[in-house]
């Protein structure tokens, strides 16, 4: 039915404003003979979907002669699965899902990643009670406000209170291998809390745990929250926030405080789409770190517009001040407390769009820390688990491709082997260094490390 | 309907001639009362009965009955919305009274408009494209694609319609001729109630994951015109409304007066001429209840199974704006939620209409 329209539109508007529209079309030199120019992509609505709706509605993807549809989906579940079986060609995922398809943790497929499409972006909220009983043990700062980062240290007499009360401690993250799992757990070991294994019998994740996790769908984690089925959570914006609005729960620590410029979102497509469409996969990847830099440009000009375009109910759908209130700078922890973030979401500044060998690593480690990975893997089979998964070649391309018709500076394409530096800037201190992935998760407490298995650390 | 005096020339004073026009209209409307009220305007039969100059007083009651009772009902409701919406506080705000849900309306049409606009300027750049590219002599690379924006809300009920239409249709080609087997076999019948009692009471939702594996196995060229997520629907569509249509069928054919069938044995008339001359007319008033219990029956679970299948409809917008969480998303479901049953009711009606249209029943 569409095209019928479009046939009768194509025919009267072949003369009308075409030419005043001319001057604004840039060169269609730089475009790539693109073998699909149909593409429909997917998305959660969470506001790091930002650099797919920013490309399209600044027509980045027209530029490089793609026409893109994106649709929401239901779930994270959902999105993976119509990916997998091309439904969708490829999707706004998060960082954990190409690595565990492609290893076989979930529904096994090759997916791979061209593009990080974003840096940040979580927090972890709590609810008002256990805020309440959480601050008691925060330590003021000269300002008379908490002192950040909080550390998990301070949740652990609220959980034992929950425990010896007999009841559980329940929180939510939103998808088994997601950043914010990892994150979550990160947090709560750092402050000594177990949050549970998994075994290959038992995904549950809750092994033994002190601190038990499960999954929700974001938009519903506030109701959760309110109805008491889980007293905390880690999720992405809007729903950090969207809990201040409401006056239903405080978010106690951004990702950023617990590992700064931590890696977030990629965007996945199958291994398979890929090599069917080479092209099309660099002018994707060209689209899409075009509208990461326009989401950072001038620091932060363009972002108002971004929350303008973002609150459409076709894309994030939430209240414009819900969104603005994370992406314009700063960040609202317990109601009125607002603290200066501008690295809430990094969407292109410090290399964030370059799919880094070593951030792919990170979260290997961590599914290896939880159980997630059974056994004991080489440094080696990480690496390469990393380098099948994580494309810097296309990105590469696509970048000197942009470099060439000048909408991208040389120097904003770093100069690496994949690996960044080691780094300490985590919320613990603990180093890592990821061409040592083993060594690194022998420096945790709570985690397997070597050649454990969950039987052996689970304490009877 | 002629009556003698129709033939009795312009031997007639005015007077008899206005009372002849009178009793003509007055037929005239009484002929209509019944298509009039299968399509849901038998309120209307009163008042022109009234301005056909018949008795007012018993119009009058019947017009109350038939109008201002439903009126005063739904206008009650409306109040009782609007007084008890504002007590209940939600984590997403107050519920929405009627006037928060037009406001929404309004907004769903301003959205309408700046998708229309939005389509008008995608195929300006499109020309503006393609006849760059003709400039620069690299004609084979022009191309004309479809608009890509998200459906706006008239789209998705169109979908929606689409979609029941399809598995509604599929319901009832496999129902009717398999209920047409039940009514006329008794071992067709035993050997398959079983599984018919079985399979009744599933839910949608438990169909669904089952559809999805088979269709995304089977389905591997998926046609734009007929989209993978839209087959899944339609077939959870199917599988939950051809009970009705095909436990009534078989009813209404087991159920035949017996002499008719004794006259087809006398006659000796082969089995599809049963069927076309017998059987389908004589159960036909059975077999368009079921239809009608179907098609509503399907109406109700598409919304549920668009929602999981993606299928880009009214059940899809529902969910999308519960995930939007915002301040609107209420007031909006709640449209949403008026529409389904608006246009569930005019499915009904349609139905309705239908089946005094096909069917002889022995009051009229």
């Amino acid at each position: 039915m569409a095209s019928i329209i479009a046939v009768s539109r194509r025919t009267l508007l072949g003369c009308t404003g075409a030419f005043a529209v001319l001057a604004a079309s840039p060169a269609s030199a730089g475009m790539l003979p693109v073998e699909k120019d149909e593409l429909t992509f997917g998305f959660i609505k969470l506001t790091d979907m930002a650099p797919l709706a920013i490309a399209k509605e600044m027509h980045f993807f027209e530029d490089e002669g793609l026409y893109v549809t994106i649709e929401p989906q239901a779930n994270w579940k959902v999105l993976l699965d119509r990916t997998i079986t091309g439904e969708l060609d490829g999707a706004h995922m998060l960082a954990g899902q190409p690595l565990a398809a492609t290893i076989g943790y979930g529904t096994k497929a090759h997916i791979v990643t061209p593009l990080s499409m974003d840096l940040n972006g979580n927090g972890i909220t709590v609810s008002n009670d256990v805020w309440a009983e959480m601050k008691t043990h925060i330590p003021a700062g000269p300002d008379g406000k908490p002192e950040h980062p909080i550390s998990a240290a301070a949740l652990a007499p609220v959980v034992e209170q929950y425990r010896s009360a007999g009841k559980t401690f329940n929180m939510g993250m939103v998808f088994p291998v997601s950043t914010h799992n990892y994150e979550l757990r990160y947090w709560l070991a750092a402050g000594g809390l177990n949050p549970g294994y998994y075994s290959p019998s038992d995904t549950s994740g809750q092994i033994d745990a002190e601190v038990l996790l499960s999954v929700t769908p974001p938009p519903q984690m506030p109701a959760t929250l309110e109805a008491g089925t889980i007293q905390g959570y880690c999720v992405g914006e809007p729903w950090n926030q969207q809990a201040v609005f409401k006056g239903i729960g405080v978010p106690v620590i951004t990702d950023y405080e617990i590992w700064k410029d931590n890696p977030e979102k990629v965007f996945g497509m199958t291994a398979a789409f890929v090599e069917e469409n080479p092209n099309t996969a660099i002018a994707v990847t060209k689209a899409l770190i075009r509208a990461g830099q326009w989401l950072d440009a001038d620091g932060g000009a363009n972002r108002r517009q971004a929350v303008e375009i973002l609150s459409r109910p076709e894309y994030v759908g939430a209240d414009p001040e819900v969104i603005a209130n994370s992406m314009t700078g700063t960040f609202e922890y317990e109601k009125g407390d607002t603290r200066e973030a501008p690295h809430f979401n990094v969407f292109f500044d410090k290399f964030a769009t370059y799919p880094f060998y070593s951030d792919a690593v990170w979260y290997l480690t961590q599914m290896r820390r939880w159980g997630q990975i059974s056994e004991e893997k080489s440094d080696a089979w990480y690496a390469e688990t990393a380098a099948s998964v994580y494309r810097p070649d296309i990105y590469r391309k696509a970048a000197e491709s942009l470099v060439e018709d000048g909408y991208l500076d040389p120097s904003a394409v770093p100069d690496t082997d994949g690996y960044k530096p080691a780094t300490a800037e985590f919320i613990d201190g603990v180093e890592y260094e990821g061409r040592k992935p083993n060594e690194y998760l022998a420096k945790f407490e709570i985690g397997l490390k070597g050649s454990e298995d969950v039987a052996s650390v689970v304490s009877n | 309907m002629s009556t003698a005096s129709d033939f009795m020339g312009d031997e007639l004073s005015p007077a008899e001639r206005r009372i002849l026009k009178r009793e003509k209209r007055m037929s005239r409307i009484t002929r209509a009362t019944g298509p009039l009220t299968a399509i849901g305007l038998g309120w209307s039969v009163p008042v022109m009965k009234i301005a056909a100059g018949d008795d007012a007083r018993s119009n009058l009651r019947a017009l109350w009955q038939s109008l201002i009772v439903p009126l005063i009902g739904i206008v009650a409701f409306l109040a009782a919305w609007a007084a008890l919406a504002p007590q209940v506080q939600t984590s997403l705000g107050t519920v929405p009274g009627p006037v928060q849900v037009w406001q929404q309306v309004g907004s769903l049409y301003d959205d309408y408009q700046r998708g229309r606009q939005d389509r008008v300027a995608f195929y300006e750049r499109q020309e503006a494209r393609n006849t760059k590219l003709v400039e620069q002599g690299m004609a084979d690379r022009v191309k004309s694609r479809s608009y890509t924006g998200a459906p706006t809300y008239p789209e998705q009920i169109l979908t929606s319609l689409k979609t029941v239409f399809l598995g509604f249709v599929l319901a009832t080609i496999i129902a009717i001729p398999v209920g047409i087997a039940c009514g006329l076999s008794a071992t067709i019948n035993g050997a398959l109630n079983p599984l018919i009692q079985i399979f009744k009471p599933v839910s949608p939702l438990a169909w669904l994951p089952i559809v999805t594996m088979i269709v995304s196995a089977l389905y591997v060229n998926a046609s734009d015109a007929v989209p993978k997520s839209m087959v899944v629907s339609a077939i959870t569509v199917t599988l939950c409304s051809l009970w009705p249509t095909l436990i009534n069928t078989a009813l209404g054919v087991a159920s035949i007066d017996k002499d008719l069938v004794n006259v087809g044995k006398v006659l000796q008339l082969p089995t599809h001429k049963t069927i076309t001359k017998l059987v389908l007319p004589s159960a036909m008033p059975l077999i368009f209840t079921g239809l009608r219990l179907s098609l509503g029956v399907g109406w109700m679970v598409l919304i549920a199974a668009e929602m999981l299948a993606q299928n880009p409809g009214l059940g899809k917008f529902v969910w999308d704006e519960f995930q939007n969480g915002s301040s609107d998303s209420l007031a909006r479901i709640i449209v949403a939620v008026i529409t389904i049953g608006i246009v569930g009711f005019m499915l009904d009606r349609i139905m309705a209409a239908l089946q005094t249209a096909f069917t002889f029943t022995s009051n009229r």
